[in-house]
């Protein structure tokens, strides 16, 4: 390598190359920032989020390796950038003002989230088990330390704590699953894994116990059943600003690796990895709803549901041995992840807007469905959003979560998985009494609801639930720009 | 010469005791102490097959995994610090505010 | 294969009997008269005050976990001293780049205060 090729290379990645330098020149330059203008640094993020944002979409359609196989430019690469780079943006949105009136606003904040989309882009684009590795750390360290940012609040503490033992735990299972698929075919690059395998004489006990192994770290990372303890606890303890952009991004990240992984290197042990799959998915949908029903807390009740909506896309991954489904797989898996993205913001929005802080070092309320009673009449905006919110993620149409749903059912049924599909079909008609459940209290009891009037939290409750109903009114393209995104080996 | 298998061997054990130390254990400095095992014996198994493959890139991969660890150590002992000071404990069982 | 060890094993065993047995002869044939200046721990040095356990002020551990932070990371410059030469301007680069980044960490941590010791 010369140094021509190493700026050829960081220009492949520009867009991770300028939100990691955006991200060290603000951490700089927030220190020169007073405190009661940290509004510049969430602006100064956000401008490197639309430029990055922009630089992405603008370079579409480029298919190609960088840094010597380690990181893959591709359609999937690009799409899973924009749906990180959009919660980045809706994340500093219902962050800003929830901030300030919780009195935790630092500039280190949107510091922390530029570096946590820099290693969900480089997970997304990865193409080497230790790049993926590398680029897990770099999303899940900040994401611990924005877990505790509310400290003294014991509630914050205690969910950085909870997740950075159990991150770090999942860590090293994914670590130790790398070392034992290195061990068994002398690489850790996607392509040379699967060339290794299908070649022969692999070690294929190492292989098949490696790729388990990586299962369960970023299965943690996703919140699969029986991987998914910590999501309660981490959901409702953290600052629910930080809480939305983790249930959207941390989990978004840990599907794409799951999907560039499995489908690029592991297709020669669909065999004895689909059955594993097809559990995981099951135990989450049913585990995931039926404990939501029981739950009075929003943060928590959504905490289940992000559980159950792990499973639904996992789901989209149990046929991904089948070359034919393949495409399918990664399609749907997509296109959900994108329904979920926006669902989610809109939801986590509304939750925000009637979150009130109990003053200094106390913890939260306005959180329990009581909240809610009478949302309908006093804040009919909010309550549409969040209603949109929650028909989508039953599955209900006009929305955007109907559409993906179908296509998640459509690809597990053409990957001859009826069962599964059953499943899926029966857990979202018992999701939706706990999701109506909200809509009940809002429209049908009376109440006061405690409503913060903050114009970026409205924007983006309002924004992201338009967009659940108008895209899934064109989501045939949406789709097709998703079916592009299909994972080869450059 | 020590064969390989001894080595992935050890590099198993010690992964499994860390395992066991997350799960058994209920300080917080001790469950973390067990995942740094976790990671160091897969530090191990990366050293044991670059050897076995005489290709350097598993001795590489292990100066990430330390730097890695290390930057892991520094946001865990501020956190478990920061507990203390609040709570005057770091046992786990006692840090269970949150419930449904 | 085994029978390699065998002069380490001879080893570990001779060096062990030999502290043993030069302990077991001190203990069976030396005078001993303790008395409570003999069994403080500094034996003719200054009188230990208070517990031997302190608190420690938080402010070690953080520059302890800072030292460790940039100790490490200097660990990346061993493998490129190695093979600099080979590596030319290319490597020098992106040390410096590496650098820069670490120099980031340095400053803000400067800038926040948490080398000051007050």
């Amino acid at each position: 390598m010369s140094l021509n090729d190493l700026l050829v290379n960081l220009n492949l990645i520009m867009p991770i190359t300028i939100l990691t330098a955006w991200a060290c020149v603000l951490l700089l330059v927030d220190l020169f920032i007073p405190k009661e203008r940290k509004g510049i640094t969430a602006l100064l993020a956000a401008l490197g989020l639309l430029v990055a944002l922009a630089l992405v979409i603008s370079r579409a359609g480029v298919a190609t390796s960088a840094f010597n196989g380690m990181i893959m430019i591709d359609g999937f690469a690009t799409f899973m950038s924009v749906i990180f780079l959009f919660s980045g943006l809706a994340g500093i949105a219902v962050a800003y003002d929830y901030l300030i009136r919780s009195g935790i606003e630092r500039g280190e904040y949107y510091v922390l989230l530029l570096f946590s989309i820099v290693g969900m882009m480089l997970m997304a684009a990865a193409a080497d088990l230790i790049m993926v590795f590398l680029a897990l750390e770099l999303l899940s360290i900040p994401l611990y330390v924005l877990a505790g940012i509310a400290v003294p609040r014991p509630d914050s503490e205690e969910a950085a704590l909870k997740y950075f033992l159990l991150g770090a735990f999942a860590s090293g299972f994914f670590l130790y699953g790398t070392a034992l698929v290195y061990g068994a075919t002398g690489s850790t690059a996607l392509t040379e894994i699967v060339s290794a395998t299908t070649s022969g004489g692999v070690n294929l006990s190492f292989l098949v116990i490696g790729a388990g192994l990586i299962l369960v770290g970023l299965g943690f990372k996703v919140a699969v059943v029986p991987f998914h303890m910590w999501t309660p606890d981490v959901y409702q303890g953290a600052p629910s600003s930080v809480t939305a952009f983790m249930a959207v991004g941390a989990k978004a990240a840990g599907f794409a690796a799951l999907l560039r992984i499995f489908v690029l290197a592991f297709p020669p042990l669909a065999m004895d990895l689909t059955p594993v799959l097809w559990a995981l998915a099951a135990f989450t949908m049913i585990i995931g709803n039926v404990i939501a029903i029981a739950q009075r807390n929003i943060k928590r009740m959504l905490a289940y549901s992000s559980i159950a909506h792990a499973g639904y896309i996992m789901m989209a991954l149990v046929p991904y041995g089948q070359g034919n489904v393949a495409a399918d797989t990664v399609a749907s898996a997509l296109f959900y992840l994108l329904a979920y993205m926006l669902t989610s913001f809109a939801a986590w929005a509304v939750v925000i807007a009637l979150e009130h802080n109990m003053g200094e070092g106390r913890d939260t309320d306005g959180l329990s469905l009581e909240d809610y009673s009478g949302l309908g009449q006093k804040q009919p905006a909010l309550a549409a959003a969040m209603t949109v919110a929650m028909l989508s993620f039953i599955g209900i149409p006009p929305t955007l979560g109907f559409v993906g749903k179908f296509y998640l059912l459509r690809t597990v049924i053409e990957g001859g998985f009826p069962g599964l599909a059953l499943i899926g079909l029966l857990t979202s008609l018992v999701s939706a009494y706990y999701y109506l459940r909200v809509v009940v209290y809002m429209y049908m009891r009376d109440g006061e609801p405690v409503v913060r009037r903050e114009p970026w939290l409205y924007f983006t409750a309002l924004a992201t639930a338009v967009g659940v109903v108008v895209l899934s009114i064109f989501s045939e393209p949406l789709f097709n720009w998703a079916s592009q995104a299909v994972l080869k080996l450059i | 010469m020590v064969p390989i298998q001894y080595f992935i061997g050890l590099s198993a054990i010690l992964f499994t005791i860390g395992i066991l130390g997350v799960l058994i254990r209920r300080n917080a400095i001790i469950i973390f102490m067990s995942v740094e095992l976790m990671l160091n014996s897969a530090n191990l198994a990366f050293i044991t097959f670059a050897r076995m493959y005489q290709s350097l890139d598993g001795q590489v991969f292990v100066f990430f995994v330390m730097a890695v660890a290390a930057a892991e150590v520094a946001v865990g002992l501020a956190l478990i610090v920061a507990i203390f000071r609040n709570k005057q404990s770091i046992d786990v069982d006692q840090i269970n505010s949150l419930h449904g | 294969m085994l029978l390699e060890y065998l002069p380490i094993a001879v080893l570990l065993i001779l060096a062990l009997l030999l502290a043993g047995i030069v302990i077991a002869l001190g203990h069976m044939f030396g005078p001993r008269h303790p008395t409570e200046r003999k069994s403080m721990p500094y034996e003719s040095g200054m009188r230990p005050i208070g517990p031997g356990t302190r608190r420690m002020p938080v402010h070690f551990y953080l520059v302890a976990v800072l030292f460790i932070l940039f100790d490490i990371e200097v660990m990346f410059f061993l493998p490129w001293a190695v093979i600099y030469k080979k590596l030319g301007v290319f490597g020098l680069v992106e040390m410096l780049i590496f650098i820069a980044i670490l120099g980031v960490g340095y400053v803000y941590v400067w800038k926040m205060g948490a080398l000051e010791w007050e």
